[in-house]
């Protein structure tokens, strides 16, 4: 527990459900990116996952659609320190995406339309934790939430759930992201309060 | 996109004191805070402000930092801009409650892409709306202290002339700061003597009072999501490379 601030009560919290450490709930949803929002058209979406040998899966968007569709409701939690609990998706598991993938690497690396990127253990894309979402709420995800399709990997920092997702790199060595080398955590457990380099 | 410095030792929480604050406009304040182990931070940069309750609840949010530490009698200052959030958790408490000499527990300097580096020769565009001008305004401010001739030019959309925070500041920059252009877009209510109705940022505002894009700026956008989103494409729309806009958006936090 850290120093008390003189005077501070904080919101009634007899109803809170369980949140992360350091975490508020909203009942908006918040925009954080770090650049404009890129605009891609369905006719020449993809979807590439790129083993550690070169062998590339690519997926178009009438064969992302065609795969078994899975709704997680899950809570998120962004690193800014906002919760959202419940929320609602459509999509595709990774699990399904990574089924016929012939790959030994422990890491991934997904990366985005407009340029972003972000690491991740490839362990926590398996095991019914992480989709290719592209409808949120009963709706298409919109441009500024990540659509047509972005990572969901809930469990942890939101930053990990790739907007605008066009691929994932998987890899023998780990290489950190965009957020991830601006000082942001390699791993971003939420439950251990992962936000930062060295946390 | 490797624009931090690598610091892999823990950013710790740390204890601040609040030495002064100034009223900005009816709902903003800028708190002074003392941090004795302050270790210096690039224009852009946040800082988290952490409360705690005395049963042990705690409420965290990130502030961006005003303008380049100073040095006071017992160690570095740093400044904060804090806008009202109605109902909010945090931001009543630090303008309404937080007194001088309390303390406040603070964790930075924090995030390592909206930064400007003086470094950096090319010309700069600012757009802020609202208490967006923070982290933008701490590049103005950077700039002058370390002589910069980086050529600036700052649109700042608020709702009406009394919503300008720094006002008083702005004017006096905008006069002496050499290179540095100051345009305001008012949203609901433009003051006496300003040319035009008022009316949100738009492709004549940009146009008018931003770089051409083949001057190649680097664009800082800062304000809330709404905001951010319509100039982030107006400006996509006019030829500027998305690689050269660097955005931070804020949604209700409080």
């Amino acid at each position: 527990m850290g120093i008390v601030s003189p005077g501070f009560s904080g919101r009634p919290r007899s109803q809170e459900p369980a949140l992360p450490p350091g975490q508020y709930l909203t009942e908006d949803f918040p925009v954080l990116s770090a650049g404009p929002t890129p605009r891609v058209s369905l006719d020449t979406w993809e979807f590439v996952i790129s083993a550690e040998n070169g062998t590339e899966y690519r997926w178009s968007w009438q064969e992302l659609m065609a795969l078994p569709q899975e709704t997680p409701m899950v809570d998120i939690h962004c690193v800014t320190h906002w919760s959202k609990l419940g929320t609602t998706w459509q999509g595709v598991s990774l699990d399904t995406l990574l089924d016929g993938v012939d790959t030994g690497a422990h890491f991934a690396l997904a990366h985005s339309y407009g340029g972003y990127t972000t690491n991740l253990p490839l362990d926590d894309l398996r095991g019914g934790r992480a989709w290719v979402a592209h409808t949120f709420d009963g709706a298409p995800l919109p441009a500024e939430h990540g659509g047509p399709a972005r990572l969901l990997v809930p469990h942890l920092y939101f930053w990990k759930s790739a907007k605008w997702v066009r691929g994932i790199r998987l890899k023998t060595m780990d290489e950190p992201g965009f957020w991830e080398t601006a000082g942001y955590h390699d791993y971003g457990d939420p439950w251990r309060e992962q936000r930062y380099q060295g946390d | 996109m490797a624009t931090g410095t690598p610091a892999r030792a823990p950013i710790k929480w740390q204890v601040a004191r609040l030495v002064e604050r100034r009223v900005e406009t009816p709902t903003a304040q800028t708190l002074v805070l003392e941090v004795p182990d302050w270790p210096g931070h690039l224009p852009g940069q946040h800082v988290d402000v952490r409360l705690t309750a005395p049963d042990g609840y705690q409420a965290a949010r990130s502030y961006s930092v005003a303008g380049p530490a100073v040095d006071g009698p017992d160690g570095p200052r740093i400044e904060v801009t804090v806008q009202r959030v109605p109902d909010g958790e945090v931001s009543p408490y630090l303008i309404d409650v937080f007194g001088a000499g309390d303390p406040v527990e603070v964790r930075g300097p924090l995030g390592g892409w909206f930064i400007w580096r003086s470094e950096d020769t090319a010309p700069v565009q600012l757009v802020a709306g609202g208490s967006g001008i923070v982290p933008l305004m701490a590049m103005i401010r950077a700039r002058r202290a370390v002589g910069s001739k980086v050529p600036f030019r700052l649109i700042y959309s608020v709702r009406t002339a009394q919503d300008v925070i720094y006002a008083d500041e702005l004017r006096r920059r905008g006069r002496d700061d050499f290179g540095l252009d100051v345009a305001y877009v008012y949203t609901r209510e433009a003051p006496d003597g300003w040319r035009g109705e008022p009316h949100r940022v738009g492709l004549a505002d940009v146009n008018t009072h931003g770089w051409p894009p083949d001057l190649e700026p680097l664009t800082y956008v800062c304000g809330p999501t709404g905001f951010v989103e319509a100039v982030a494409d107006l400006l996509v729309g006019l030829g500027h490379s998305s690689r050269r806009i660097r955005t931070e958006r804020f949604g209700p936090t409080g």
